[in-house]
């Protein structure tokens, strides 16, 4: 190196790649980070070391044989994926669905949410350096839910629960309780994981004016879910479309004020509670007994290979624990979709993040990007 | 205070801790795997597995290829059986599945109008070739419908239930009731009961 180039003064910069296979990018994610010192100049994500051709895939098989790839997108909530892509289909095809078969949806999506949520928060106390104690209450209270699961569905993560006009069955023998106890105990776990963290003076200081995503950006960057909202952007699709049956229920939406991580944070912790509270209406109202799929949507399960949806497209849309998960699918009238698209909620949150880390350190990058909540299956397909 | 909420975090690190040891039935939520195991639930779907009555010759798949056709990730292979006139018997040859590739999915049992194919309970499936371990042939597959009936009694005791009031027999039942005439057992499953 020659003598001038050590005593200028242009900073030297310094390009590290983080990923793909570092613990804290949740998955296999990559970041081309450019370093001034520790300050952070650029930022680069680099996505598709997880892709499944998903879309293709879909668009070789017959409707109902998607239903289980679906479960592997965001293979954290993949109830909520089940949802979305039964929304679609239905809408394309024109099947109602049954009275007791709404209920349960909106259960499982519910409970989805708070195991998404709980989820999140764990993992970002674990890459805040909360090396697995937060995270393992988490996990503790997720295998509860996770039991009703397996009890209903058959499977704790890969439930391929949903059926296009209703589900695949009912809830089992003592099911509700289940249920009941769950959401009996729910708060009061929440209130323990509140005092372990919200007030606690490192994790404040850490998230607190950290990555701060303005209301405008993250309007125009199309950011959906808890991280808009944590921007203070009044906008949920479960009041704005009130798809299924959530005009039923009343909840609020916690919005936040700054729009950083601690906001994102916190503004999980809130809706698990709106979440709780939906959760205690559908057990007062839901009806004791019902259909739980309808005629039309029975047909269609007989034999998936032959069933065939009227030409047309549909867009259908759920609000998923990580955002807007929307499901835009074209037919031609032949068993198997000509187009197939998915709109991922982790894709287009994660599009923001060098907004977001410029000027800060790389410590600050690993929980902005914990607290975007991605899920590397749903961002590569 | 600076540091009071760190305090109060702690407090209940300090009473998770304390409580595994004053409620360990509260406090210990894991179990000791290998030596300890926790019973599966009824409707836990793993691999599928195909049913006989009585006797392995006996199964009630009849080679029509639906699951085969229907499965996502196409694992299933079924050849049916011919016989010396090379006429296809309502039987299959050969029956594989690649637990390799089957995600779990259910879908086979859903479509099968025979009650013939069902998910398993067995999860612990390790082996050291995934090529030619986790291939499973017939032999390998065919589980008595007794083994169905005790891994899942609700569902086996309903779809049984079903069967007996449309009057299908298993093929065994049938050889028994009428074994000087030639039997067609496939004939007898013509009207298969409706299995959503």
């Amino acid at each position: 190196m020659s003598e001038t180039a050590l005593h200028s003064q242009e900073p030297q910069l310094l390009e590290v790649s983080i990923g793909p296979q570092h613990p804290s990018t949740h998955g296999v994610f990559r970041m081309n980070v450019v370093l001034d010192g520790e300050t952070i100049v650029k930022l680069k994500p680099v996505m598709g070391y997880l892709h499944r051709n998903h879309e293709q895939l879909a668009e070789n098989m017959s409707y109902l044989a998607s239903m289980p790839y679906t479960d592997r997108l965001d293979y954290i909530c993949s109830m909520t994926n089940n949802f979305a892509y039964a929304t679609a289909v239905e809408k394309l095809a024109g099947i109602d669905v049954p009275e007791r078969a709404q209920y349960i949806r909106v259960l499982m999506a519910e409970l989805t949410r708070l195991v998404n949520h709980t989820l999140l928060v764990g993992f970002l106390l674990n890459d805040l350096g909360a090396f697995f104690t937060p995270i393992l209450y988490a996990f503790r209270e997720r295998e509860k839910i996770l039991d009703f699961f397996e009890a209903t569905a058959g499977s704790r993560m890969m439930c391929n629960y949903f059926r296009f006009g209703g589900l695949k069955s009912d809830l089992p023998a003592g099911g509700l309780e289940q249920v009941k106890k769950i959401v009996n105990n729910y708060s009061r776990f929440l209130d323990e994981f509140e005092r372990l963290l919200t007030n606690n003076e490192i994790l404040r200081s850490r998230c607190q004016n950290v990555g701060i995503l303005s209301k405008e950006l993250a309007v125009s960057a199309s950011i959906t879910g808890p991280m808009l909202r944590a921007s203070g952007v009044n906008y949920d699709i479960r009041k704005v479309d009130k798809y299924s049956i959530y005009d039923r229920f009343e909840f609020k939406v916690p919005l936040g004020k700054v729009g950083d991580v601690y906001d994102r944070y916190y503004v999980r912790i809130l809706e698990m509670r709106e979440s709780i509270k939906i959760l205690q209406q559908i057990l007062k109202q839901m009806p004791e007994k019902g259909e739980i799929i309808s005629a039309k949507g029975a047909a269609a399960g007989k034999s998936p290979r032959m069933w065939k949806p009227p030409a047309g497209d549909a867009y259908g849309r759920i609000e998923s624990p990580k955002g807007e998960l929307g499901f835009y699918l074209v037919s031609d009238g032949t068993p198997k979709p000509y187009r197939y698209h998915v709109r991922p909620p982790s894709f287009i949150n994660i599009t923001i993040l060098e907004d977001m880390c410029l000027g800060y350190k790389v410590a600050d990058a690993i929980i902005i990007l914990g607290s975007v909540d991605i899920v590397l299956g749903e961002v590569d397909r | 205070m600076f540091g009071f909420g760190v305090l109060k975090g702690m407090s209940v690190t300090l009473w998770n801790f304390i409580l595994s040891y004053i409620y360990p039935k509260k406090g210990i939520t894991t179990v000791q795997y290998p030596e300890k195991k926790k019973e599966v639930e009824e409707r836990f779907r793993n691999f599928p597995f195909l049913v006989y009555d009585g006797t392995p010759d006996n199964m009630r798949c009849v080679a029509c290829d639906i699951c085969a056709k229907e499965c996502p990730p196409k694992c299933i292979y079924i050849i049916p059986e011919k016989d010396a006139q090379g006429r296809i018997q309502k039987k299959p040859a050969t029956f594989d599945i690649d637990y390799a590739i089957c995600m779990n999915c259910g879908i086979c049992e859903e479509v099968c109008p025979f009650d013939a194919i069902f998910m398993d309970h067995e999860y612990e499936l390790s082996e050291y070739d995934r090529l030619s371990d986790l291939m499973y042939p017939k032999e390998k597959l065919l589980k008595p419908v007794e083994h169905f009936m005790k891994i899942r009694p609700t569902d086996c005791g309903a779809i049984e239930a079903q069967r007996a009031a449309k009057g299908i027999k298993g093929r065994a039942a049938q050889v028994q009731s009428a074994p000087a005439a030639t039997v067609k057992p496939a004939e007898t499953q013509q009207n298969p009961p409706a299995n959503a």
